[in-house]
């Protein structure tokens, strides 16, 4: 039987970034919000503090801190004639579980996508033609433009603190920046990173290439900082356990770190843990939810009725929780119609692998997760696409985010798998060998999408999420070109030997590659192809917003944050200046 | 005063001759409400039925004391005291309901409080909700259950007495005294005890113990005191409970996010003033251990391979988050129970509204051996221009054997 | 008459409402009002202590041990798998969550010979793996080898032995599966920390130059590319003898 609890004027789901920011700037405003978390509560120094976090085989071996397959997980096929299949262990993407989210254990690099990414398809089209476009694809314009994003931009950075370095500031162009990034209103919040002798090495040999190489923006931070919060957090120590870790000296940007002591502090704000929401309640006529149900950890159940309801978890999950709730029409790739689960997009990985021979100590395990010297020389449009043949670009960093030896133990090509000789290879490559990745976009296709298994099931027996998904030609050149630019630039910066790493394909579930999984519950300006207006908000269901990377129409160059960070305070702002007023659609057609 | 000024306006133009009553009253009920802040009542009287209803068991060696009901019930609380009852308790120790008080209510500080103070703190509790809560005040085991042994304490420890102001110093350092050793209290932990658990008063304000939290020395002096600190240095640690050598955390705390977060800057100004005013009083600084010294030694590899990663290499920790150890005032105290406790249990840091981030010290208890405790300790206390004694494994394992038990 | 100490106040702070209510981490919580705290709340691994095998038999250990001494060498950079604990580490990891997928999605329908980039798609768990391979690797040699077991070969023939599995010509029944199982449990017990059972006095660490769980390493961005030369440091200390109480 249902419980019933008393109403909330907010009901959020999910208390990562988004859904702490979006908690906190409610509560500031006096509205009473429920934060649910189907996670446990963690901090920093019950769960991660310096005596345990530092533990390899844990964390990023046995991944802890996130989710465990049996508790959710997808099913996976790459094709429409395929049947999928559960991802039994989570490999090539690690979705988050607890409070604080994936913004608990992420890298911290935070970039804002460029002004092209955000109109790649006019762009793409006015530039080289519309027949340029490759085959069967749902790319689309953002909703909005960078400029219209960039305060949002600017407001998630001072909550983080980010490090960087300002490349275009109001138009000026500045030294040591990125020339390429889009016209920045303001400053970086505190200063980059210093950097490690490898990027030293990447950063001379790309600028003898005529490359623009500037350091990473990152929130592991440089210095003390305190957000316009009130909240503090300390600089960054090159520990190299930050990703799939919780940071243990309150330097790397996290809920925890930048958001959490501020909102705890609000008594019209609360938090459930290891309470799963299983249903956003919708009324009678499907066009206004009611509140969520969810399950806490003893399965009992229990209705929560709100005014707003906030979807903040991962993304694939937002989109599985619409699914389930039946806000909006799920998309059918047979018809090409229906709107929740299409313009599901991922994230390339490719790069070249340096190995130095003796007298190099690159120290790898001195690291950071957003250490790291980029260029955005073949990113988004920045270069003429049209020898080449393929739409959108990547970011090429050297990077040294960790030296962990469980899986950081390199050896020259050609090194036996074991024994005496690997072992040897192993004590002398250790020290002496760095590499060039590229993190590239991905467009969405008719054939790229989300939506409910018809044979897997969760432990409450709800269908599991089921992707259809992988890398089409068109991502697979633009690879494959990164990969030889990676592989230039490490042999520039004076490898004796360089190993290159392609795209795998077909896309396999097994080795980590990304946890950028993006689309599913789009933003846009067409209720035909997208879930959500503009804002955020449902097109068919106008008191619920939905907020993380499912927004996102295709995928662009960089990692996801940043960009989801923004979304998060432009969708805020608009419900607060405009929906809590009216409580009504924010975009009538 | 502007809001007052306001609602002051806001009376008059209601009218009627009842307005200059009402308007007498809100200001000595609001003046009264700032008082509770100051002397902390609710630390004591709190508890789950109300934030002066009483209940709340107040541990002391002797036994417990329940603490009692303030809110106007005429059954339970003070609802049939007057303001000469009220002043009676604060100013004497004597309650019109249950007799002489034992001084786990400190009014051999309250004595110190004005008359007008008196009547406007009992002004304010009549105005907040009655709340039905009998308490059982008399649960001490005998002797200490017959009240009448107060007369004795009292002989020794206690005269009441009304605070004098020194005319030789300025208004501030004059507030400030009446806060500190009126409503403050602060003597109440920082003065070390007697026997009978009196206040030593020739060594007033040098520092004490309360069960392995070490309340510091607050005099003006440079080893253990406030010497190194600037009035602005302790007006913020009472404003936000972070300076760069010091956070709050455990029961100065709790004091700070209730009380002194709370109070008006001239007010802490005073305070401050006061303190560093008043004179220098503590320990000798002994010479500092030598580098080559066997803990030293021992106890710098701990502190590289476990503490540098927040408190830095050169002991300078990272400013208004983690505390700056060299120069750190706790850290040299002659009992090094504070030190000792954190590094076992850990501790956070208290959240107030201008400093809300709270970060909390990891609890090492299960990392580090006794030994490794003391050497770390040890390390501390004589490393960066500080000097203090050295600390032994056994002093660690007593603390552990308090502070590690479970449910502490 | 002692004065009241605050710290059995801070207990009664949930009382109004300022903390969070007491629970197991896996136990459904509401917090509001403050950022929870308790003293000595951390949540340390369990230290691996060398005693009887837990999982193996002695039989088992024996042929693992050999395996892992054949897979990383005793030589002159140091330990090899065996004397490393590499064995240790894994008869522990097989007893625990590890050793039975319990965290992995375990339901049917099940479709074992699907293609490699769906990944694990077989029901067998670990321990099992275990079980089974060590077993057909038994009946392998004693029938290659005239009734002995693995540890019971020769260096040569034993390294003959794992790179037939690794390759896949000696047919043991997922052999393959049983060879990648094993390599990848013996290189995590040789560069796990040392509180696991392997990586015995930090060899592997030593072996590449890893220091551990250190956590600053400003002076090493501030000193580019020079030999680092402090020690390594595990979750129990500089030295691996038991360092707590």
């Amino acid at each position: 039987m249902t419980r019933r609890l008393p109403k909330k004027d907010v009901a959020i789901i999910g208390l990562g970034w988004t859904g702490s920011i979006m908690a906190l700037e409610l509560a500031k405003a006096g509205l009473d919000v429920v934060a649910i978390e189907r996670g446990p509560w963690r901090d920093t120094a019950s769960d991660f503090s310096i005596t345990t976090a530092p533990d390899e085989l844990r964390y990023a071996i046995r991944k802890e801190m996130f989710l465990r397959p049996k508790q959710e997980t997808l099913t996976m096929r790459n094709k429409l004639d395929q049947t999928a299949l559960p991802i039994r262990q989570f490999g090539s993407f690690l979705p988050p579980n607890g409070v604080g989210g994936g913004g608990m254990h992420w890298n911290g690099q935070t970039w804002r996508f460029l002004p092209d990414d955000f109109r790649i398809r006019s762009h793409t089209i006015e530039r080289y033609g519309a027949a340029f476009l490759p085959e069967n694809n749902f790319i689309q314009d953002w909703p909005m433009s960078y400029a219209e994003l960039e305060p949002f931009y600017d407001r998630f950075e001072k909550v983080l603190g980010v490090s960087g370095q300002a490349g275009n500031l109001r138009g000026q162009i500045q030294p040591g920046g990125n020339p390429l990034e889009g016209e920045r209103s303001d400053h970086y919040p505190t200063p980059p990173m210093k950097q490690g002798y490898s990027q030293s090495l990447f950063t001379k040999a790309a600028t003898d290439m005529g490359l623009h190489p500037f350091p990473r923006p990152s929130a592991n931070l440089s210095e003390g900082y305190t957000n316009p919060y009130g909240v503090r957090m300390a600089p960054c120590t090159y520990c190299g356990f930050c990703e799939w870790f919780g940071c243990a000296n309150y330097s790397k940007s996290s809920p925890q770190t930048c958001v959490l002591p501020a909102l705890m502090r609000y008594s019209n704000f609360e938090c459930r843990t290891d309470s799963e929401v299983t249903k956003v309640n919708l009324s009678a006529d499907g066009k206004r939810a009611t509140g969520v149900t969810f399950v806490d950890s003893e399965r009992t159940e229990w209705e929560q009725p709100a005014d707003i309801v906030l979807i903040c978890a991962f993304s694939f999950f937002n989109v599985r929780l619409m699914l389930l709730s039946g806000i909006g029409k799920p998309y059918d790739p047979a018809s090409g119609e229906g709107v929740v689960g299409r313009n599901y997009a991922y994230q390339v990985g490719a790069g070249a692998v340096g190995h130095f021979g003796p007298g190099f100590n690159f120290n790898p395990f001195a690291g950071a997760g957003s250490l790291g010297a980029a260029l955005d020389n073949f990113n988004s449009d920045n270069f003429d696409h049209g020898p080449h043949g393929f739409v959108g670009g990547a970011s090429i960093t050297n990077a040294y985010t960790n030296g962990r030896p469980i899986s950081y133990h390199p050896v020259p090509p050609g090194t036996p798998g074991w024994g005496a000789k690997w072992k040897r290879a192993v004590h002398e490559t250790y020290n002496s060998t760095t590499n060039v990745g590229a993190q590239g976009s991905v467009m969405s296709y008719r054939d790229s999408y989300l939506d409910l298994d018809p044979t897997y099931k969760d432990p409450l027996g709800r269908p599991l999420l089921r992707m259809t998904f992988d890398y089409h030609p068109n991502e697979q050149k633009m690879a494959n070109f990164m990969m030889q630019r990676s592989g230039e630039i490490v042999r520039a910066m004076g490898a004796k030997q360089v190993s290159t790493n392609a795209l795998r394909v077909p896309y396999t579930v097994v080795p980590y590659q990304t946890t950028h999984n993006t689309g599913g519950a789009v933003i846009g300006d067409d209720p035909k192809t997208s879930a959500l207006n503009r804002y955020g908000q449902s097109w068919d269901v106008p008191n619920v917003f939905v907020t993380g990377a499912s927004s996102f129409p295709q995928n662009a160059g960089y990692n996801p944050t940043g960009t989801v960070g923004a979304l998060c305070y432009w969708t805020l702002d608009a419900i607060k200046s405009q929906y809590l007023k009216s409580e009504t659609p924010l975009v009538q057609l | 005063m502007r809001r007052v000024t306001g609602l002051a306006i806001g009376l008059l133009l209601l009218g009627g001759t009842g307005a200059r009553a009402d308007l007498d009253s809100y200001v000595q009920v609001e003046k009264g409400r700032y008082l509770a802040v100051v002397g902390d009542c609710q630390a004591c009287h709190a508890s789950a039925k109300g934030p002066l209803a009483g209940g709340r068991a107040i541990e002391t060696p002797f036994g417990n004391i329940n603490a009692a009901n303030l809110t106007p019930d005429r059954d339970t609380g003070l609802g049939r005291w007057s303001a000469e009852d009220f002043w009676h308790a604060l100013h004497d120790g004597h309650s019109v309901t249950d007799g002489h008080l034992y001084p786990a209510f400190p009014y051999n500080y309250y004595t110190k409080v004005s008359r007008a103070d008196s009547d406007a703190l009992f002004a304010f509790l009549r105005s907040v909700e009655p709340v039905s809560n009998p308490v059982d005040r008399n649960t001490l085991p005998w002797p200490f259950s017959m009240r009448a042994s107060m007369v004795a304490w009292n002989a020794v420890n206690f005269t009441p007495s009304a605070f004098q102001s020194d005319p030789n110093r300025s208004a501030e350092y004059n507030r400030g005294a009446y806060l500190v050793e009126g409503l403050g209290h602060c003597g109440a932990c920082h003065t070390p005890m007697n026997l009978i658990g009196g206040p030593k008063d020739s060594q007033h304000l040098q520092g004490n113990s309360i069960q392995n939290w070490v309340a510091p020395n607050l005099t003006n002096d440079s080893q253990a005191g406030l010497g190194s600190w600037s009035v602005d240095d302790v007006v913020q640690y009472l404003q936000t409970g972070r300076t760069l050598h010091a956070a709050a955390a455990g029961p100065m705390g709790e004091v700070i996010a209730v009380s002194t977060s709370k109070m008006t800057m001239p007010d802490l100004h005073a305070m401050a003033t006061y303190l560093k005013e008043r004179g220098a009083a503590g320990p000798a600084s002994p010479a500092p251990l030598p580098k080559s010294d066997g803990q030293m030694a021992a106890g710098e590899t701990v502190y590289i391979d476990n503490c540098s990663a927040c408190h830095a290499r050169n002991g300078m920790g990272v400013p208004d988050l983690f505390p700056a150890l060299a120069g750190a005032p706790s850290v040299r105290q002659v009992d090094p129970g504070t030190t000792i406790r954190v590094i076992i249990a850990g501790a956070q840091v208290v959240s107030t509204p201008a400093a809300p981030t709270a970060p909390a010290m990891p609890s090492f208890g299960w990392h580090l051996s006794d030994a490794q405790v003391a050497d770390v300790v040890t390390y501390l206390r004589n490393s960066w221009g500080n000097a203090a004694q050295a600390v032994s494994a056994s002093q660690v394992a007593d603390v552990r054997r308090v502070v590690a038990a479970p449910g502490k | 008459m002692e004065n009241p100490t605050r710290r059995q106040l801070l207990a009664t702070t949930a009382a109004i409402g300022t903390a969070a209510l007491a629970g197991t981490p896996t136990q459904a919580r509401v917090i509001s009002g403050a950022l929870p705290w308790s003293p000595n709340e951390s949540y340390p691994p369990t230290l691996v202590r060398p005693g009887p095998w837990q999982f193996f038999t002695a039989e088992e250990a024996a042929v693992v041990e050999a395996i892992a001494d054949r897979l990383i060498p005793a030589d002159e950079l140091g330990a090899g798998g065996k004397d490393a604990g590499c064995a240790v580490f894994i008869d522990r990891q097989l007893m625990g969550p590890y050793g039975s997928n319990e965290w992995l999605y375990m339901e049917p329908p099940f479709v074992p010979d699907a293609a490699a980039n769906f990944g694990i798609q077989s029901p067998v768990a670990p321990a099992r793996r275990y079980r089974d391979g060590l077993a057909a690797l038994a009946a392998h040699t004693r029938q290659a080898f005239s009734g002995r077991l693995f540890h019971q070969l020769d260096a040569e023939d034993q390294d003959r032995v794992l790179t037939g599995l690794e390759k896949g010509d000696i047919k043991i029944p997922d052999g393959k599966a049983f060879f990648n199982q094993v390599q990848s449990n013996v290189v995590e017990g040789y560069f796990a920390d040392p509180i696991y059972g392997g990586n015995k006095d930090m060899c592997g660490w030593k072996l590449v130059g890893f220091p551990g769980v250190r956590y600053d390493y400003r002076d090493v961005i501030d000193n580019p590319n020079k030999p680092y030369t402090l020690p390594p440091v595990s979750l129990m200390g500089r030295s691996t003898k038991a360092a707590a109480r």
